[in-house]
């Protein structure tokens, strides 16, 4: 089913998800919309158990919302797509397999045609990108926990997806590793683009890689503010810490512990 | 060749050990044989041996075969389907509850003279259960997010499964195998020394008991104990073979 709003790739159309639990109805997300642009990078934030991770999965199509409409690239998602690539806090590699394997599995899967040299140098040229040269033939467990998760994005991107879902990769890294990380995401972006949401706890993470930032509101998640991040030429950390950045963060703190508080009392 | 120097220094060690128990305290070879009574009581049934621990031994891994399909099936179903493992899963444990020593000869009456049926299906019996813990478990904690990440890009269920919940249950199910090699040895040796006419090492022990001839029940236990050590190190290379990435080198 094809829509006709606008050109952008990832529409949320007033999207209400409730999961049935032992105890009853649990509202998780309200009344949602949403829109990410061709090749646009939207981050969104909002406290804890909110229900950002279930937005992720009504993205990909491992759910389905209970009333309103997803669209990627203006097709309604009615169940999971090989249109999208997916990376969690945890990198999830399968570890009987090398770094090369696991990056290329997402091309056993989704039907292409190209060949197995192909494959392969695809999977070589994204590991080449993060700076994973040299590790194709390691397994998992011999790479440091920031190395996996860089293997990790090889892996979502590998079957050019027409939209990458990222819940919270960069979660459990150190901040230095993290920080190297973001600088992967932006190389990789400008390499390789595609278009992104971001689920993130980290406000600088979130307005040092996205164009814009979506505030949820405490559950039942709803749309609560929303940021555009003013594009850089050429992104460096230390644009975290000028006056502009602080006065957005600052601006972004505040409206989470608005969601924070209406969280509480709900 | 220290891994092969150090253990066969030990069981020497062991064997003299053995000599000297038995020779210091007077025992008469009813009571204890010593290791130098053994060679002569297995050279004299030689042919025997051979030819009994053949039996022992195929029946054995028959047993173990049936158990490992049937334990991956009935593992698999309880792990996919969460009805039939709660329905499955009393059963079992009362299954395995049951003394098998018991169900020896019950199993002797029913199959009355097929004597190679009988064995096969002890040493079945007492084994499945392990592999079929082993795999549910395995495959009812599947994290998750392995599942979304094949599931999102529209991988299908028994592509989940050959991808990524088979293998990643393999370490769990051969350290099961190696419990289930050991009590389908001992299935075996029950249902030969009870049942009657029977063959295998065990009908051989039978008899030395029923001859008084100790040196040889004594060698027959080494026998069997040479018989389990084998199948359980082909377990370990089958292991490493299909299972070596859950090691991790210690270097």
């Amino acid at each position: 089913m094809k829509s006709n709003i606008g050109n952008d790739a990832i529409i949320i159309d007033k999207v209400t998800h409730t999961y049935k639990t032992d105890t009853g109805l649990l509202p998780v997300i309200k009344n949602l919309n949403m829109t990410v642009p061709k090749n646009g990078f939207t981050a969104v934030v909002g406290p804890s158990g909110c229900g950002k991770s279930t937005l992720t999965k009504l993205i990909s199509g491992l759910l389905k919302p209970d009333y309103g409409e997803v669209y990627l690239n203006g097709e309604k998602v009615i169940g999971p797509k090989s249109i999208v690539g997916m990376a969690f806090q945890n990198p999830v590699l399968l570890e009987w397999r090398s770094i090369l394997k696991n990056v290329m599995l997402p091309l056993e899967i989704v039907p292409n045609d190209l060949s197995e040299v192909d494959k392969e140098d695809r999977a070589k040229s994204l590991l080449h990108l993060v700076g994973l040269e040299g590790f194709e033939e390691k397994k998992p467990s011999e790479l440091s926990g920031g190395m996996r998760q860089r293997a990790s994005l090889c892996r979502a991107l590998v079957h050019n997806p027409e939209v990458l879902i990222l819940d919270e990769p960069f979660g459990a890294l150190d901040a230095f590793t993290r920080e190297d990380l973001w600088q992967v995401m932006h190389k990789l972006r400008r390499e390789e683009p595609f278009t992104g949401i971001l689920i993130t706890h980290d406000l600088r993470e979130s307005i040092f890689l996205a164009d814009e930032v979506v505030v949820l509101s405490g559950r039942p998640a709803t749309n609560q503010y929303s940021l555009q991040i003013p594009k850089l030429k050429n992104p460096k950390l230390d644009n975290l810490f000028s006056p502009d950045s602080i006065e957005m963060l600052k601006n972004l703190r505040k409206q989470i512990e608005i969601a924070q508080v209406q969280q509480a009392t709900n | 060749m220290r891994q092969v120097l150090i253990p066969f220094y030990a069981i020497i060690i062991f064997l003299l050990f053995w000599e000297f128990v038995v020779w210091f305290n007077g025992w008469p070879n009813y009571k204890m044989a010593s290791p130098s009574d053994l060679w002569p009581a297995f050279w004299k049934f030689k042919k025997l041996f051979f030819q009994y621990g053949w039996d022992t031994l195929w029946r054995t891994v028959a047993g173990l075969f049936l158990a490992v399909i049937f334990g991956v099936f009935l593992g698999m179903i309880m792990g996919l389907s969460k009805i039939l493992r709660e329905a499955l899963y009393p059963l079992l444990v009362g299954f395995n509850a049951i003394p098998k020593a018991t169900v020896v000869p019950i199993i002797a009456l029913m199959f009355v003279g097929q004597h190679d049926l009988n064995t096969i299906l002890i040493a079945f019996m007492i084994s499945f259960f392990p592999i079929a813990v082993s795999i549910s478990i395995g495959l009812s904690t599947l994290e998750p997010e392995y599942r979304d990440i094949l599931r999102s890009l529209g991988a299908s269920k028994s592509m989940i499964f050959w991808k990524i919940a088979l293998p990643k249950t393999l370490p769990e199910f051969f350290g099961a195998l190696k419990v289930a090699v050991t009590l389908a040895f001992i299935g075996t040796n029950l249902m030969e020394i009870v049942s009657p006419h029977g063959r295998g090492l065990g009908a051989l022990f039978d008899s030395g008991k029923t001859n008084a001839d100790y040196p040889l029940m004594f060698a027959v236990l080494i026998g069997l104990a040479i018989l389990g050590i084998a199948l359980y190190y082909v377990v370990v290379v089958l292991e490493k073979i299909f299972a070596g990435w859950a090691e991790r080198s210690s270097e």
